[in-house]
């Protein structure tokens, strides 16, 4: 018997031949498992990715197989690296263009917060543009931190509920971003 | 252990140039000179198509700020010759209210971003230059940052408490 | 596009197309723009905006002491980080006065050397998926692995390692570390030889990559290229032959050099050296047996922190640990250049220096960015394919890019 482990399904009730839950559940299980992320990789941390996607540390078996680097068919915005100011725009633009629903999540230190550069030319944290999900620290943070950071997104997919695109505190926190 | 001492190229160079190069010194082996901002493209070239010379490679151009000197932006020209496997480094000294030097891209086109990079640092304007404008930093920032007046860090920051970083 | 230039002016008609080969890249080569101009498939100008990741080193420099510049220079060639390591503290040492014990040097190399095959492992096989085949990058990229263990024993990193220290190592190299590099060094010639089986003889990837972005030695030179690159053209212009620095001069080792410039004879000169790197790391390990086993370090107090154990318990210790830390020990008024071979070409350090525990100015000289400068001029008349080909193949690493 292989050891291939298997998503498990959600609570349900089961029987001969059918198999019930709430949708919502049975979306987060789809959804978690089949997120598309797009690798917005500039810099050091984009060479750690790199590492994630390869084989030893396969980052593809959470279900991130297809990479899009077409902001319209991705789920995830995975930001690594430094975001410098001359950057913001286009890293906005980029979450704009993204389709609901969608998650964004800042990989190493500089895109959290900044990181070692302190300077005039580097946006202190991409939160200062868009809306940020999970937070993965480090510099470069190791594969198995962007897997673990990864985890946590999947479990946010999983446990949101359907209808909190449309809620007032998520317009509220996008239009304090100057989102519509 | 080039082919070419030091003191030979002193003597060629201030043989050619009389009175208008001096040399600095030559720190850890690197002869180093100085020349004036009329005669530097006439130095770089004679340098670069001197047959005994050749040199052709034009390693760095940047420029260095020193605002307690009276001419206080050095651009500083490093040189190699490959063929004699020797090095040289020009600097001109500018001062800061005309900090105007003519290009080098006539002599080299490697010289286009090197200059581009040092005015967007420092504001050294080179006259001549096909595309003078700013490289690095955004495209209207209007201070030259590596300037030692301005400060490394962004001012307009609000979420930093000036109590946590000893100030 | 409104701070663009214009591109030309001969298009009456509005036939031509823009494209923009954004600050997004889709090969993870890094963020940097060109704005091409088509004409169908044809490139007819381009231009090129940099600095989407400009963190202002030189700035952040003139405000660090010497031993906490070398995390910055970790970030300029992400790929070959120790490189940047060395480099710089030879630039130190250079400034200082400080003589290595030649085991150092040595271990030195073994390190530098492990970071060029790392780097151009990463761009042979990345050139290899720009082209279409992805399967060499997914083997190769298991050895960057083995080489990211080996940096973890030596310094506890993998990919920005502040390896080393002025002088010399933090810690010796331990038994584990020279195990795992003689597993390397037995089990990656055959890796490399079966990548080279899948692309050198190739009938498609040399439909795609010879006789694309042909360059002279002459225009090579004038834009002061070097490196993998000026060698592709037929340059043999190599820092590690021409100004011998961490007693390169011991070794034996050749300097691959192509003949037309192209992307063909770039990867196979990023081949070659590989193969010639492998020879230099065992000729390093045969003359590690001749040096004394527990140096690491070159007998500087002033400048090499001493160890933990003897700064709790000795005085002197604590007076050297305190005034190094402080900034307190004298350093010459001078300006020194050292350039190493980068894995992109020379890299250089101009480090200008006032006395005090940071530099007065320090600028790096960067060859990814005095490659690309050649870049827009290259590609017009090119196809859009060729151009991203050429593109992959001059190996431009955004941090040294920017800087």
């Amino acid at each position: 018997m292989s050891d291939i482990q298997l998503v498990e399904a959600p609570p349900g009730v089961e029987g001969a031949g059918f198999f019930a839950t709430t949708l919502d559940k049975a979306i987060g299980v789809a959804r978690s498992n089949s997120l598309w992320p797009l690798p917005f990789a500039t810099s050091c941390c984009g060479i750690e990715f790199m590492a994630t996607m390869a084989s030893t540390y396969d980052l593809a078996r959470f279900g991130a197989e297809r990479l899009s680097f077409s902001p319209r068919q991705a789920d995830l915005l995975m930001v690594m690296g430094t975001i410098a100011k001359k950057m913001g725009p286009v890293l906005r633009q980029v979450y704009l263009q993204m389709a609901e629903p969608r998650w964004v999540i800042a990989v190493g230190a500089c895109a959290t917060s900044g990181g070692i550069f302190d300077t005039y030319s580097v946006l202190q944290g991409i939160d200062q543009v868009i809306p940020v999900d999970v937070y993965v620290p480090g510099c470069p943070p190791r594969p198995e931190a962007i897997i673990d950071g990864f985890m946590n997104i999947q479990k946010l997919v999983q446990t949101e509920s359907l209808r909190r695109r449309s809620e007032p505190k998520y317009q509220e926190l996008l239009a304090s971003y100057g989102i519509q | 252990m080039g082919t070419i001492t030091n003191e030979e190229l002193i003597k060629r160079i201030e043989g050619q140039f009389p009175g208008q190069v001096t040399v600095l010194g030559e720190p850890y082996g690197l002869l180093t000179m100085e020349t004036t901002r009329e005669q530097i493209i006439d130095v770089l070239s004679w340098l670069k198509n001197d047959a005994a010379l050749q040199f052709i490679f034009l390693t760095d151009l940047t420029a260095i700020h020193y605002p307690d000197q009276e001419k206080s932006m050095a651009v500083v020209y490093h040189l190699h010759s490959l063929v004699n496997n020797v090095r040289l480094r020009l600097k001109v000294f500018l001062t800061i209210d005309d900090v105007h030097i003519l290009t080098a891209t006539t002599v080299w086109d490697a010289a286009n971003w090197m200059e581009r990079e040092a005015y967007d640092f420092f504001g050294v304007i080179f006259d001549g230059h096909p595309d003078l404008r700013r490289i690095l930093n955004v495209d209207d920032m209007e201070a030259f940052p590596l300037r030692k007046e301005h400060p490394l860090e962004d001012p307009n920051r609000v979420d930093k408490k000036d109590y946590f970083f000893g100030r | 596009m409104k701070n663009h230039p214009v591109y030309t002016d001969n298009d009456p008609q509005n036939e031509l197309s823009t494209l923009n080969l954004g600050p997004t890249h889709p090969a993870t080569h890094g963020v940097f723009q060109n704005v091409l101009q088509l004409d169908g498939e044809r490139i007819v100008s381009g231009v090129s905006t940099i600095g989407y990741i400009h963190r202002a080193f030189e700035k952040i420099a003139e405000h660090r002491p010497f031993y906490q510049i070398t995390p910055l220079t970790d970030r300029l060639n992400y790929c070959s980080s120790p490189i940047n390591n060395m480099g710089w503290h030879m630039t130190v040492e250079k400034l200082l006065g400080i003589k290595t014990p030649k085991r150092v040097d040595y271990l030195r190399v073994i390190i530098m050397e492990l970071a060029r095959i790392s780097d151009h492992l990463i761009c042979n096989s990345v050139l290899g998926v720009d082209t279409g085949a992805f399967t060499g990058f997914l083997y190769l990229m298991v050895y960057r692995e083995h080489i990211y263990e080996i940096y973890e024993e030596v310094c506890g990193a993998r990919l920005t390692t502040n390896m080393g220290r002025i002088g010399g190592f933090e810690r010796n190299f331990n038994v584990i570390a020279f195990n795992k590099l003689r597993k390397f060094l037995k089990e990656y010639p055959v890796a490399l030889k079966e990548f080279e089986a899948l692309l050198t003889r190739n009938r498609i990837f040399i439909d795609r990559t010879k006789g694309v972005a042909a360059v002279t030695p002459e225009e090579a030179l004038n834009y002061s290229w070097s490196g993998p690159l000026l060698r592709a053209c037929g340059v043999d212009y190599d820092v590690r032959a021409m100004e011998p620095y961490s007693s390169y001069e011991d070794f034996d080792f050749e300097v691959p050099v192509g003949s037309t410039g192209d992307v063909y004879d770039r990867f196979l000169v990023r081949n070659e050296e590989m193969w010639q790197s492998l020879r230099l790391i065992e000729q390093a390990l045969v003359k590690l047996e001749n040096e004394p086993s527990d140096v690491f370090h070159a007998d500087v107090p002033d400048f090499y922190l001493p160890p933990k154990e003897e700064v709790y318990n000795n005085m002197e210790a604590l007076i050297y640990h305190f005034k190094i830390v402080m900034g307190e020990v004298p350093t010459p008024v001078s300006e020194v250049y050292h350039a190493v071979e980068g894995a992109n070409g020379e890299l250089g350090f101009y480090l200008v220096n006032e006395g005090g525990r940071a530099p007065y100015r320090l600028h790096f000289r960067r060859p990814s960015f005095i490659n690309y400068a050649m870049y827009a001029p290259m590609s017009k008349g090119m196809l859009l394919s060729d151009a991203i080909i050429n593109m992959s193949s001059l190996n431009i690493i955004a941090g040294e890019l920017d800087a």
